[in-house]
């Protein structure tokens, strides 16, 4: 079949509403995946040994399954024991679970970065717990760990489209849906592609200039 | 009562003895020198003062109050313990061996830190009480600059005036001098010298730099081995060392 120009002026007001879509969920669980993170690095930094071992263990399971599968637990299981959640809910709280596991990690490695002296100085200092983060020790470990972050916020754009499985009708869904209709996927797909690239190097020049900015403050 | 009091302290790490027995008394306004080699646990036993570490056995206290008790099981992590701990720190100012100066902040907001985060004084007025500061260590010109942008000499005076900031009775030095290249060390030096002329402020000196103790210290300890084993005034510390290894410490740190 040859490629239809005029296929492609009809597929692409639906395809940029869609792609808002896929904005809103990365967006939302990206926010979700800073604050889930936030959650699992504190429970492995528990005082309590158990609490220790079960924050291990849930990050180890979120990273250690598929995306999909958490999704389909969330989107087709929960409602059997009577959580019923949007498809966009679903997407956010799924991406946001799932990418929290390796925010954890990266809130667990800038914090190693910052040298133990620093601690030394805040404790005979007599810094509050709250004021040392606060004033010392978040300001000096975001440098390193906004690199990772920027980059998180890329791979979940992507991994937006996974949620298509579950019905949330952001870019991918909406792409294969219109190719479904005439069995004519070329066109909506090859610009699907086109718009995660464009939106994604997009995301890489900011974040490219954020480091910058950060490296020179 | 002294100003720092050590009794019958032990203190491990792991199946390693970093303090036995040990009982040391620093009354106020004392300025006392602690000689040993690497591993004697000179350190450890600063920053048991700056509660940093904790005890095995024995018991510290600073000022009249008790800041570790072994026996009565304190638990530095317990809420109710924090707060205790703060108090006893108030007591107590540190500089260390690698500065640890604050790398995001300038010197003067390094050493304005503590009075606004942790006393809670407007920024203005921590601002120009560290302008203040840094004057006296001879900084003022310097007040703007990053410590990347400071020599070692630079950054640790900033350090002395930022743990000056919180008015210690005790000031602890732990190798302050010896991170610097041998000629920032007398910048550093003539620092703690004014310093030691603070009748009543009372100072800890670790170091192995002989010339650090005699200037500072009016009592020299040489420890080895968790212990004090030989201790005196400081013309009569180096002028007749009694004890066979301090003699031994003498003569290989004065070669090196």
């Amino acid at each position: 079949m040859p490629f239809s120009w005029s296929f492609v002026w009809e597929v692409l007001p639906a395809l940029g509403r869609a792609a808002v879509i896929s904005l809103v969920v990365t967006v939302g669980g990206y926010l979700a995946a800073l604050a889930f993170g936030l959650v699992f690095f504190g429970l492995t930094r528990a005082r309590r040994e158990s609490i220790r071992r079960l924050g291990r263990w849930t990050i180890e399971l979120v990273r250690s399954t598929p995306l999909l599968i958490q999704a389909y637990f969330i989107f087709f299981i929960l409602p059997e024991y009577g959580i019923v959640l949007s498809a966009l809910t679903t997407g956010v709280l799924a991406l946001g679970l799932y990418h929290g596991a390796y925010t954890a990690e990266a809130y667990r490695a800038g914090l190693e970065s910052v040298p133990a002296g620093q601690w030394d100085a805040v404790h005979s200092l007599r810094f509050s717990r709250f004021a040392a983060y606060r004033y010392v020790i978040i300001p000096q470990l975001l440098p390193p760990i906004t690199p990772v972050l920027g980059n998180t916020f890329i791979t979940m754009l992507k991994d937006s489209s996974i949620l298509s499985a579950v019905a949330v009708p952001e870019l991918m869904f909406v792409a294969n849906d219109l190719g479904s209709e005439r069995f004519q996927y070329t066109e909506p797909i090859t610009l699907a592609a086109l718009i995660y690239l464009i939106m994604s190097l997009s995301f890489a020049l900011i974040l490219y200039w954020v480091e910058r900015r950060m490296r020179r403050a | 009562m002294g100003m720092v009091e050590f009794r019958t302290v032990s203190k491990y790490f792991g199946n390693m003895v970093v303090l036995r027995d040990f009982d040391f008394t620093v009354e106020e306004g004392e300025k006392v020198a602690i000689l040993g080699r690497s591993g004697s646990g000179k350190s450890t036993l600063l920053r048991i003062v700056m509660a940093l570490e904790t005890i095995d056995r024995g018991r510290v206290s600073l000022d009249g109050e008790t800041l570790w008790d072994a026996d009565a099981g304190v638990d530095p992590g317990r809420g109710g313990e924090r707060g205790r701990i703060r108090h006893m720190r108030s007591k107590v100012g540190m500089v260390f061996q690698q500065f640890n100066l604050f790398p995001h902040m300038t010197a003067v907001e390094n050493v304005a830190a503590a009075p606004r985060h942790v006393l809670g004084i407007d920024a203005g007025a921590a601002l120009a009480l560290a302008q203040e500061l840094l004057a006296r260590v001879g900084l003022a010109d310097r007040a703007r600059h990053y410590p990347s942008a400071l020599s070692g000499g630079q950054q640790q005076r900033v350090a002395i005036a930022r743990a000056l900031a919180l008015e210690p009775k005790i000031m602890l030095f732990d190798e302050a001098t010896s991170a610097l290249d041998p000629e920032l060390v007398s910048e550093v030096l003539d620092v703690m010298r004014a310093l030691a002329h603070e009748r009543s402020l009372t100072m800890l000196v670790v170091t192995h730099q002989l010339g650090v103790a005699r200037a500072i210290a009016d009592r020299v300890c040489f420890m080895d081995e968790g212990r004090i084993i030989e201790e005196g005034p400081t013309e009569e510390f180096f002028g007749a060392p009694k004890n066979e290894r301090t003699r031994a410490f003498l003569s290989a740190v004065q070669v090196a």
